[in-house]
């Protein structure tokens, strides 16, 4: 046997480790409970059941509506305010950019109690309004993470570009359409993803409001907390499955830029 | 804007000024008229005004004073969208998120013309800058050339009566460069079109303008057509920045006839005996000959192959000249120079003395320089005198109040020298200028309290510089301003 040459590559060794332990074995895991059933042979059930049971289809297009208008009002609230931040001359900008990002550093947990005594102070009874306070609080909870990257973007915008729109004969709003949104892409994709992700599995916030209604993520808990672990894994799957072709779709518009970069 | 009158003048700036928030003010008392079809040059170093007068004339930038006036009609603060005025960028600004049929169509298509105009135009704007036929592709993949190429075409394809060229051809390599001058200077005469073109670059003026306009920090210094800003500059500042030139200080002696580096020399400019001047000589225009032939004598101490020529270094005496020749000359050679009348061009001297306005503090003393220096200010009015108590009286007894008195010191350049010991001297600024002049270089030194000094001193020092001013009390000479 040759003497240990110890080489730049072997730094990756560690993480190396931790790779096959904590992501690919799991996942090879999770594979194999989700294409077996309850005798240890290799089935299609429980995907069978999945997606002929009306209640979990429901369940699917309720944390998809969830995930959608999360990351639909996140974009709507947080594109304004980037981009007034990014084009003003105002010098402490970055200061209100801290702002925005400040509930980040406050425990989630402690935000969103504070968040439900808001809301019962105005709502009275939580159960009332199930999906709209859970929009409520996704939307506080990932809002940062939109701001951020099209903050970023804008950020990065040249001005130049803007002074050639308008030199063509473009006004404000025919910039803003022709040149300032289609250049802010990347960043709204990126913003997308932040929010999308998360909103799609994140099953805290929902729990803590009092939403009695169940989501992917509350599924996969259940069925796992029930040692129902094939169910458990199927749902994992096709979560898995779901993230990833909205990442590959996504990964397009960012593919531009490789400075950014996506997901995947 | 449906009743154009078609003036001879397209262009007018009228007393324009630029000053930005933080009290810089890039563009002073500028007053230019561009008549239609002309090539017009902002030429000067970088910092000097050209750019933001150029924005202010496509309308990135408005003026904090001063008009503008399109065929006669106020345009100071039309949005640039509404101005039939075009710009290339000098760093070509480019969407990217368009591909070159969409970049070259995007004022086409504001404009709202029916799609088969839009088509054919784009495709001859094309043709214009020899790339037809890239239509479809992506600006990401052009060249620098090609992109500034596309650059021109987005903007001529809207047919605007002024095109406005800021540095366009900065970021090219010296070849592309010099074909894009004169692919430009082809397509300005094809066009007919007003062209204003931005560049610190004198050679590139020269070669493209029909009209130059030199600018430094923020004012004209002088404009005319490149033959008569080479042959003619008004003052050292142009004849220093246009072209290589010897510039050495002198005094006229007789009719046409001028004294520099200790000799006489015939000239043509006919000016007031006894005048100080700055005289311009080219270097091509200094003929080597013989020792006895000479007017002076010389000798060479450096000698470079510049390829058409020689440039040979004369030192004679304390002055230095620089002559272009076809002949090569010897390292250490005994030469003699000789400049012909019409070689030698005539400047009369500007600013030769300082000047400095100073303010007078309650004790009469004077406030300059953020510092005060002792001055009998009672001697400087007749019958003045200090009474017991501070306060001064003028012959009829009445006092005199120290805040509406100024006072003006006249300190010659050749009697201040400059130091790196900040403590050495009375004030301390920056090197803003420096310009050789033969046996000494000439510096303009702005105090921190922004008074522009002039130094003659014969080391050289860099731009930029801090320096402290020492100047001698017994070489100031004081007087009261009226």
């Amino acid at each position: 046997m040759k003497g240990f040459n110890f080489s730049r590559k072997h730094l990756g060794i560690p993480y190396g480790m931790f790779l096959t332990l904590f992501v690919a074995a799991p996942l090879f895991v999770i594979i194999y409970y989700a294409f077996t059933n309850g005798e240890g042979k290799p089935s299609l059930e429980n995907f069978t059941g999945f997606f002929t049971s009306p209640n979990t289809i429901g369940t699917l297009f309720y944390s998809l509506s969830i995930a959608v208008v999360t990351s639909i009002v996140c974009l709507l609230l947080a594109y304004p305010v980037a981009y007034i931040l990014a084009r003003s001359r105002f010098k402490q900008k970055s200061v209100i950019v801290v702002m925005f990002v400040l509930p980040m550093w406050i425990n989630f947990t402690l935000r969103i109690t504070a968040l439900k005594e808001i809301l019962t102070l105005i709502e009275g009874n939580l159960a009332f309004h199930p999906f709209l306070n859970t929009i409520i609080g996704m939307t506080y909870d990932f809002l940062p993470f939109m701001i951020l990257p099209m903050y970023t973007t804008l950020l990065k915008l040249d001005g130049s570009l803007l002074e050639a729109a308008s030199d063509l004969g473009a006004g404000r709003f025919q910039t803003f359409i022709k040149v300032t949104l289609p250049l802010s892409v990347p960043g709204i994709v990126s913003g997308l993803v932040m929010v999308f992700l998360p909103a799609m599995t994140n099953y805290v916030v929902l729990d803590m409001l009092y939403n009695s209604t169940y989501i992917m993520g509350s599924l996969i808990g259940s069925y796992f907390s029930a040692y129902d672990w094939h169910n458990g894994s199927m749902i994992s799957l096709i979560l898995l499955i779901i993230i990833l072709v909205f990442t590959l779709v996504t990964n397009k518009y960012t593919d531009d830029d490789t400075s950014r970069g996506g997901i995947l | 804007m449906e009743n154009k009158i078609k003036s001879e003048n397209i262009l007018e700036f009228k007393n324009l000024y630029r000053t930005f928030e933080d009290g810089f003010t890039a563009v002073e008392d500028f007053n230019l008229t561009i008549k239609r079809g002309e090539f017009v040059t902002f030429l000067g170093p970088s910092g000097c005004g050209k750019t933001t007068t150029l924005r202010m004339a496509a309308g990135f930038d408005l003026p904090t004073s001063g008009k503008i006036l399109l065929n006669g009609m106020d345009i100071t603060k039309l949005p640039p969208n509404e101005r039939p005025i075009n710009t290339v960028f000098q760093r070509y600004a480019l969407f990217p998120h368009l591909n070159i049929y969409d970049n070259v169509a995007f004022g086409l298509k504001l404009k709202k013309l029916p799609k088969e105009q839009i088509i054919k135009k784009v495709k001859k704007a094309l043709e214009m800058v020899d790339l037809e036929g890239f239509e479809s592709r992506k600006i990401q993949t052009l060249s620098g050339g090609q992109q500034q190429r596309i650059a021109i075409a987005r903007a001529i394809v809207n047919e605007p009566e002024i095109l406005l060229l800021d540095e366009p051809l900065g970021a090219l390599d010296l070849k592309m460069r010099k074909e894009m001058q004169l692919e430009l200077k082809n397509m300005h005469e094809r066009l007919g079109i007003t062209f204003i073109y931005v560049t610190h670059d004198q050679e590139e003026a020269l070669t493209m303008s029909d009209k130059i306009v030199v600018m430094s920090e923020g004012k004209i210094q002088q404009t005319g057509a490149p033959e008569d800003i080479y042959n003619e500059p008004k003052n050292a500042f142009v004849a220093d920045f246009i072209g290589d030139s010897n510039i050495f200080n002198g005094i006229m002696t007789g009719r046409c006839q001028v004294r520099f580096c200790g000799a006489e020399f015939q000239c043509v400019d006919d000016i007031e005996h006894g005048t100080m001047i700055d005289a311009v000589v080219r270097p091509e225009d200094v003929i080597i000959t013989s020792p006895e032939k000479g007017i002076i004598r010389g000798r060479v101490t450096n000698v470079i192959f510049k390829g058409v020529h020689y440039e040979i270094t004369v030192m004679s005496g304390k002055n230095e000249i620089i002559v272009q020749s076809t002949k090569k000359a010897e390292q250490g050679a005994e030469v003699g120079l000789i400049v012909e009348p019409e070689g030698i061009h005539i400047m009369v001297s500007e600013t030769a003395i300082n000047k400095i306005e100073s303010s007078v503090s309650q004790s009469y003393g004077l406030l300059i320089f953020d510092g005060s220096i002792e001055c009998d200010i009672a001697s400087l009015i007749p019958g003045a005198k200090m009474t017991g108590d501070n306060i001064m009286t003028d012959a009829h007894g009445n006092e005199l109040d120290y805040d509406k008195m100024k006072v003006i010191l006249t300190i010659s350049p050749k009697d201040i020298s400059m130091s790196d010991d900040e403590k050495e001297g009375i004030a301390k600024g920056h090197i803003i200028n420096l310009i050789y002049k033969g046996d000494h270089y000439s510096y303009v030194v702005r105090t921190d309290d922004e008074t522009d000094i002039i130094v003659d001193d014969e080391y050289l020092w860099n731009m930029g510089d801090y320096v402290s001013l020492i100047i001698p009390r017994d070489k100031i000479s004081f007087s009261l301003k009226k």
